[in-house]
């Protein structure tokens, strides 16, 4: 058996134990959380005995992210966590009620983990960070200052309201949209001219880019201003945007590394650039707290081959969270395992085919 | 298959998205057109005065001479196309299948961008009402009647974002390069085939190649073009003329809702004008907006359409490589069935009547595996203020609509291409102090005759230079 394989076995036989012991968490009437508690009288199969492996989650019922519109929120709290203190992320929340994630210590772990991935070189520990991002109920903001603190560093940080962008968007109203935009971009610049050691950030890449074109404009650069290090995500993230980046918007200097995720699942790193990858983008999910899984359009429990194009579909399973499978909006291909991460990732990640047309992307 | 790789100041760029292009009919891939992202254009942007560099040392009369080579090369001669090359035949071959516009379009439309190339001397003439070159070259100067004027460029490149309805729009941005003005183009994802290759037209006519800039992609990259170049053109419908109104860096092209009117001196005489509403109506498969989608007269209106409706009523869809094919294809999936269904809910109103349904056997919507069509319909209203009397869609379709003379210029609305049918000298002054009406012809002009010497919603010069003071000694005392 191969180095590589070792590796990927192993990782399985963790995910496997993981998984039990998460089922046998969530499940169990002293720890489980009232929502999988009443959910579960509603299966036909008792999750505390007839899970006992990762591949065993597809008796569960596809997970429903409606479910998580509306309160009380209360009612995801796992008895075992009762008492802590809990926070509300949401996601979506142009129209109508939010969907709604509770988390207690799950975006400071996920963000640790992130963290051992970073390289030190262009992500020194002790600089100060820069969030470029919404705040607001989202996670990222808290997350992101999280990382910062961890790696020993203070997050400076800006706002963007997403759901008042989307809105402008449809209404039409380009010109105040750029001009939110360049309120915003006006506080980054203001920020990282005050000398406050800020090396590393993170950006969506509207919002990268809209600061290093003022950047440019003002006759200096990312690099200019100290900033060595960005982690970005979102679909938006694509090879050519990767390539313009690296060759023409930021410069040999300045490392950027792509990111995906969202609030259910947390963050999925991507492969450490090589060339030889031709600016491929892969993901890999922070197994086993999360899986990603590529699977068929028509069959979503079953797994496309590698290298074929299938439907996102994720998997959480921490002490606070458990989704046993919830499909995604995203589509992409299937890609093998890393040695740095011995599992199955995905690459070309983009809105799936069905919704694309409806879908408002890349706002912030 | 044909690779079509994005051209940066000229250069080939390939980039690591392409879309692929297919047979409307067949589904058949065509082509991989190479996609750009808007950062890559908003980062070019910035270096845009090098296109305009690169004209302003080629001398006017010099790029008038390579806009008519062009013309001559584009017309008739086997040109690069991406990673292939094409003859004229086998480039409206492609274009049709593409766009579903009948091969006999694509050469009709063929003609009259090179016609706009091919005149580009007499256009500039008309357009700038004869600036001598030397004043628009060196941004001032004296006119042959002792007056100083002065001319400044208001953008190094003229922005666009091209549409797929019909490649007679391109005649609209050729003036631009003799005026030396470069250009930053984003494509239509259908109709990219014109752009490319008026520009290898260009090219091998000798004009510098950095002088245009080529942009296929989503819209990203059609918001870098429309908010960082000064100067901007777009074309879309109603809702994208209403998101521009008013901004004074972007040329906005909507729906034409170009008309014919006939006067009540003539009304009478109709059937003399039957041949130039059918062709108003029916000319390059009534995509245009300089075709009519109105045809308004105080009486007779039902003979009209009932006349309109025998002629454009029968015809249907033929092959697209077929000379008499003279409908084109719907190849937005949903697109035709949606207007099928919005025109059948408004003949349902009180005074709407469809006149071609009797001549068509069969129905308006012809629905094929991988694209639609519509035939041609002509609705009868029995005033202006029904339903579907101001309407235009992007197939033959027209509504003939009953309106006492006095009322007519106002109930109009905004019309692109008026045609007047009129020697009542009172309607003929009150037409021409009509302000909704944007190119008028009085007289019997089809509404798609455009004399290329005339401006075309606004002067592209005026958008693109601004006349401002200038001396350069003082002036007399006074």
């Amino acid at each position: 058996m191969s180095q590589l394989a070792e590796l990927a076995a192993k990782a399985k036989s963790q995910l496997d134990a993981h998984t039990y012991e998460n089922v046998q968490w969530h499940f169990h009437e002293s720890t489980g959380s009232p929502f999988w508690l009443e959910k579960a009288k509603t299966y036909k199969f008792d999750p505390l005995k007839e899970v006992k492996c990762f591949d065993d989650l597809k008796k569960f019922p596809h997970f429903e992210d409606e479910w998580l519109r509306g309160g009380p929120i209360s009612r995801w709290i796992p008895k075992g966590l009762a008492g802590k203190p809990a926070y509300v992320f949401e996601t979506g929340g142009t129209t109508g009620i939010p969907k709604s994630r509770m988390v207690i210590e799950d975006h400071w772990i996920d963000y640790e983990n992130f963290s051992d991935t970073l390289p030190d070189e262009y992500f020194p520990r002790g600089a100060n960070w820069l969030m470029l991002g919404p705040s607001g109920p989202r996670r990222l903001r808290l997350a992101v200052e999280h990382l910062a603190q961890y790696r020993g560093g203070i997050c400076f940080c800006v706002d963007l309201d997403p759901r008042w962008v989307v809105k402008l968007l449809k209404k039409g109203k380009i010109q105040e949209a750029e001009d939110y935009k360049a309120h915003v971009i006006d506080q980054a610049v203001t920020i990282l001219s005050a000398n406050h050691n800020i090396q590393c950030a993170f950006m969506t890449p509207k919002l990268l880019e809209a600061l290093a074109m003022r950047l440019l404009d003002d006759g200096t650069s990312i690099a200019e201003s100290g900033i060595k290090g960005i982690f970005a995500g979102g679909t938006e993230f694509t090879p050519q945007w990767y390539r313009t980046c690296r060759e023409e918007l930021l410069g040999p200097d300045v490392y950027i590394t792509p990111t995906y995720g969202n609030t259910l699942m947390g963050l999925a790193c991507g492969k450490p650039f090589d060339p030889a990858d031709n600016y491929k983008i892969t993901y890999y999910a922070p197994q086993p707290r999360a899986v990603i899984e590529t699977v068929e359009f028509k069959d979503y429990n079953q797994v496309v081959g590698y290298g074929q194009t299938g439907r996102v579909k994720l998997y959480t399973m921490t002490k606070e969270l458990f989704i046993p499978g919830f499909m995604e909006r995203d589509e992409g291909e299937r890609e093998k395992p890393h040695e740095k991460f011995p599992w199955d990732g995905i690459s070309g990640t983009r809105p799936f085919h069905e919704y694309a047309k409806t879908t408002t992307v890349g706002v912030y | 298959m044909f690779e079509i790789p994005i051209l940066r100041f000229g250069q080939t760029y390939e980039s690591m998205e392409k879309q692929s292009v297919v047979h409307f009919d067949t589904g058949e891939p065509v082509a991989q057109l190479h996609q750009a992202t808007g950062a890559m254009v908003k980062l070019d942007l910035k270096k845009s005065q090098k296109a305009r560099d690169a004209l302003r040392a080629v001398p006017i009369a010099k790029l008038i001479d390579i806009c008519k080579a062009a013309a001559r090369m584009y017309l008739e001669e086997t040109l690069p196309c991406g990673n292939g090359s094409l003859t004229p035949a086998e480039f409206c071959r492609l274009q049709s299948a593409t766009t579903g516009l009948p091969e006999n379009m694509c050469a009709a439309n063929m003609r009259k961008n090179a016609f706009v190339l091919g005149h580009m001397d007499e256009v500039l003439d008309a357009l700038t009402r004869g600036l001598p070159y030397e004043i628009m070259e060196k941004g001032y100067g004296k006119e042959s009647r002792g007056v100083m004027v002065s001319y400044q460029a208001t953008t190094p490149v003229f922005g666009m974002v091209l549409p797929n309805n019909s490649p007679g729009v391109h005649t609209l941005w050729l003036p631009a390069i003799p005026m030396q003005i470069g250009l930053c183009i984003k494509p239509g994802s259908q109709e990219f085939w014109t752009p490319y290759r008026i520009t290898e037209a260009f090219f091998k006519a000798g004009l510098p190649r950095e002088a245009i800039s080529v942009y296929p992609g989503g819209h990203d990259v059609g918001g870098a073009v429309m908010t960082d170049c000064q100067r901007a053109m777009i074309f879309g419908g109603q809702t994208t003329v209403d998101q521009h109104a008013g901004n004074p860096k972007i040329s906005v092209h909507g729906p034409g809702f170009s008309k014919v009117i006939l006067g009540d001196d003539v009304v009478d005489r109709w059937e003399d004008y039957l041949d130039l509403m059918v062709d108003s109506v029916f000319a390059n498969s009534g995509r245009s907006c300089i075709n009519a989608s109105g045809i308004w007269a105080s009486r007779h209106t039902r003979e009209i359409a009932d006349a309109i409706a025998q002629r454009l009523g029968p015809v249907v869809p033929l092959p697209p490589n077929d000379p008499k094919s003279a409908l084109a294809a719907f190849t937005t999936p949903g697109a035709a069935e949606a207007m099928n269904a919005q025109i059948d809910e408004g003949c349902q109103a009180d005074g709407v009547t469809e006149m071609t349904a009797k001549y068509r056997n069969g129905p308006r919507l012809e629905k094929r595996e991988r694209c639609d069509y519509l035939r041609p319909t002509v609705i009868h209203c029995t005033g202006p203020d029904v339903p579907l009397a101001n309407t235009e869609y992007m197939f033959p379709f027209v509504s003939v609509v009953e309106c006492p003379q006095n009322k007519m210029i106002a109930q109009i609305k905004q019309t692109l291409v008026g045609t007047a049918l009129t020697d009542d000298a009172k309607f003929k002054q009150q037409l021409l102090d009509a302000t909704n009406i944007d190119r008028l012809n009085i007289g019997p002009v089809k509404t798609v005759q455009l004399n290329w010497l005339q401006p075309h919603e606004g002067n592209i010069v005026d958008f693109l230079f601004r006349n401002r003071a200038f001396q350069d000694t003082p002036p007399a005392a006074h």
